[in-house]
């Protein structure tokens, strides 16, 4: 690059890029910062000056509320269960069937390719989905959370693209020295594609924590709801807008600082496991995008 | 009599090739019998919407009324209510969202300082990753209107506070802010990697010819990723009537449904809600057809253009 001439008509636009970028990072974070600097802070400060970032004088109390009662752990319990299992679940299906269908000698496999993409682009719906999930007999279980979305075809998509580039070399190598099937895409495939499969899990895991939709329809029952159904019942609902007529009548909408604590908690572990994989997911989301 | 013998010789390839994978065939049944009972299953319940369906008697029991839900909902006030804001945010989402994320990754492309293009990289990914209840959530806790910071800011520089959350006039605004606030960085990961295949050689000729950088941008960087804009914009099209149920649901109160009533909620609020299985399921049949019919309208669009197309 020709670097030896900068003229002030490119570092003024340096100046003014750089401005602009780290303005707009910083309104996409600083209602993150608000919502966590306030949920530290005491009720009155907050009834004071509205707008802060960090509290001045640091308290617990928002938390030791939530966590005085059981209904969030529970609900927190669920969320990680459902998250940690319908993760491990998901992966196990979509690893098998990306990897079976990458194999390029498969007859049909065009046919099955067709039949997957295919519900991208139409689904029966709403309502006929909830039938089948009602004679399935999930309704109301933890279940009708993971297995009405066993597997995400774009993700099924990506990982298949990742093992169809791999080097042929590989899997040849090894039917010569006598793996199976099995044995080729748990001891070679998987192994050599550790930041795909990475990328894919934390793509599952952060839509198993974030469901809400589906607990929504499938299940009534409150004491099974996840943590993001709670937080809507906890700030949204609780704010007196409500649009399906469920009613907060006898229970006082909850202190400005608990509302924040709660959205805090639903937030946190994805915040948590962001930072690891973080670098992996950009590469595996372009190859699901250019190659899908 | 040749061609038999061909034909057999032919399956009896095909039986020897399921034969040798059938391991292969195994390892993707249960992926297989997934669509088919999650995916497929539902499609055939899509006939539900020809019958007076009820739940006790099931689609055999139930009777068939032809087209009497389609004729229902064309004739509604309400579908066309729900028609215009389908397709006004739609139009938000082509309008105003679709050109920021390409305009973030030309901006992002010019930073030569590598370590601060990652830190804004990492800041502007996060929102992606919070669910669509706690966007909302964090929306609600900042703009109302006692004590939320919007307002006691609008308060502390002497104007009048005013009621986002429950005003028709500002769920649009609101739906399009929140949709650029989570996904606009995002969607800069497909952009900036086709920015990176640009030949850096283009930009040396340009420099000898004396354009100036924004010049550069427009005349050299934009074309290069004409394509994935291209697809990108087919599969934003294609994705027309899926404007996410979750974030509108949760949006949508007693006072702003006229603006904010769409496909999906309608959907919601009448299947599941108020029990009319049929007739949901004519709405939502009507609009994944729509759906699909604008998709494959858009692919041969792209491909007229001389353009890939996405399949």
């Amino acid at each position: 690059m020709l670097r030896d001439k900068i003229s002030v008509g490119s570092k003024i636009f340096d100046v003014v890029n750089y401005t602009l970028l780290g303005l707009l990072a910083l309104v996409m974070v600083i209602p993150f910062v608000h919502v966590v600097g306030s949920s530290f802070a005491t009720s009155a400060e907050i009834a004071e000056t509205s707008f802060l970032l960090f509290p001045t004088e640091f308290s617990l109390n928002a938390y030791k509320y939530i966590f005085s009662t059981d209904t969030i752990l529970r609900a927190l319990l669920i969320s990680v269960t459902v998250t940690v299992g319908g993760t491990l679940w998901s992966m196990f299906l979509s690893t098998l069937t990306a990897y079976g269908l990458s194999r390029k000698d498969l007859v049909g496999r065009r046919f099955f390719n067709f039949l997957i993409v295919f519900t991208i682009l139409f689904n029966g719906g709403m309502i006929p989905t909830f039938l089948v999930v009602e004679q399935t007999g999930l309704l109301n279980s933890l279940w009708a959370l993971i297995i009405p979305v066993s597997i995400n075809a774009f993700n099924m998509i990506i990982l298949r693209s990742f093992f169809m580039n791999l080097p042929a070399g590989l899997e040849e190598s090894a039917k010569i020295d006598g793996a199976s099937d099995f044995g080729i895409l748990f001891r070679i495939v998987i192994p050599c594609s550790l930041p795909a499969i990475a990328t894919i899990s934390l793509f599952y895991a952060v839509t198993y924590w974030n469901t809400y939709m589906h607990a929504i329809l499938y299940i009534s029952d409150s004491a099974k709801w996840p943590v993001q159904v709670l937080l809507r019942q906890i700030v949204v609902l609780a704010s007196g807008i409500n649009y399906d007529g469920a009613t907060y009548t006898d229970v006082p909408p909850p202190e400005v600082t608990v509302k924040m604590a709660t959205i805090v908690v639903a937030t946190v572990p994805v915040l948590l496991v962001y930072p690891f994989l973080q670098k992996y997911f950009a590469k595996g989301a372009l190859l699901g995008s250019v190659k899908g | 009599m040749e061609s038999a013998t061909i034909k057999k010789g032919r399956k009896h390839e095909i039986l020897r090739n399921i034969k040798k994978n059938k391991l292969i065939y195994l390892m993707i049944l249960p992926g297989i019998v997934y669509f088919f009972i999650y995916k497929y299953l539902p499609m055939s319940g899509l006939v539900i919407s020809f019958q007076d369906y009820k739940p006790y008697l099931g689609i055999s029991g139930s009777d068939w009324v032809g087209f009497e839900h389609f004729e229902r909902l064309f004739t509604s006030p309400d579908f066309w209510m729900i028609f215009r804001n389908t397709l006004i945010l739609f139009a938000l989402q082509i309008i105003i969202f679709f050109p920021i994320p390409i305009i973030i990754s030309l901006m992002l492309n010019e930073v030569r300082h590598s370590l601060y293009k990652r830190g804004i990289q990492t800041l502007i990914y996060i929102p992606h990753f919070m669910s669509w209840v706690v966007i909302v959530s964090i929306s609600y806790v900042m703009l109302t209107l006692d004590g939320g910071i919007i307002n006691s800011l609008i308060e502390y520089f002497g104007f009048e506070k005013i009621n986002f959350l429950m005003n028709e006039e500002w769920f649009r605004p609101m739906y399009i802010l929140q949709v650029i606030w989570r996904e606009a960085g995002w969607g800069t990961i497909i952009f900036l990697a086709a920015i990176t295949g640009v030949d850096p050689q283009l930009y040396e000729a340009a420099k000898m010819d004396g354009a100036n950088r924004l010049r550069q941008m427009w005349h050299i960087t934009l074309p290069a990723i004409r394509s994935v804009i291209i697809i990108m914009l087919i599969l934003k099209i294609g994705d027309v009537l899926e404007l996410g149920f979750e974030h509108v649901y949760l949006l949508l109160n007693a006072s702003n449904r006229e603006v904010g009533e769409i496909f999906d909620t309608y959907v919601y609020t009448a299947g599941l809600q108020q029990g009319q299985f049929s007739y949901s399921t004519a709405v939502g049949f009507f609009k994944g057809v729509v759906g699909l019919i604008l998709v494959i309208f858009a692919n041969r669009l792209a491909k007229r253009f001389g353009e890939e197309g996405i399949y």
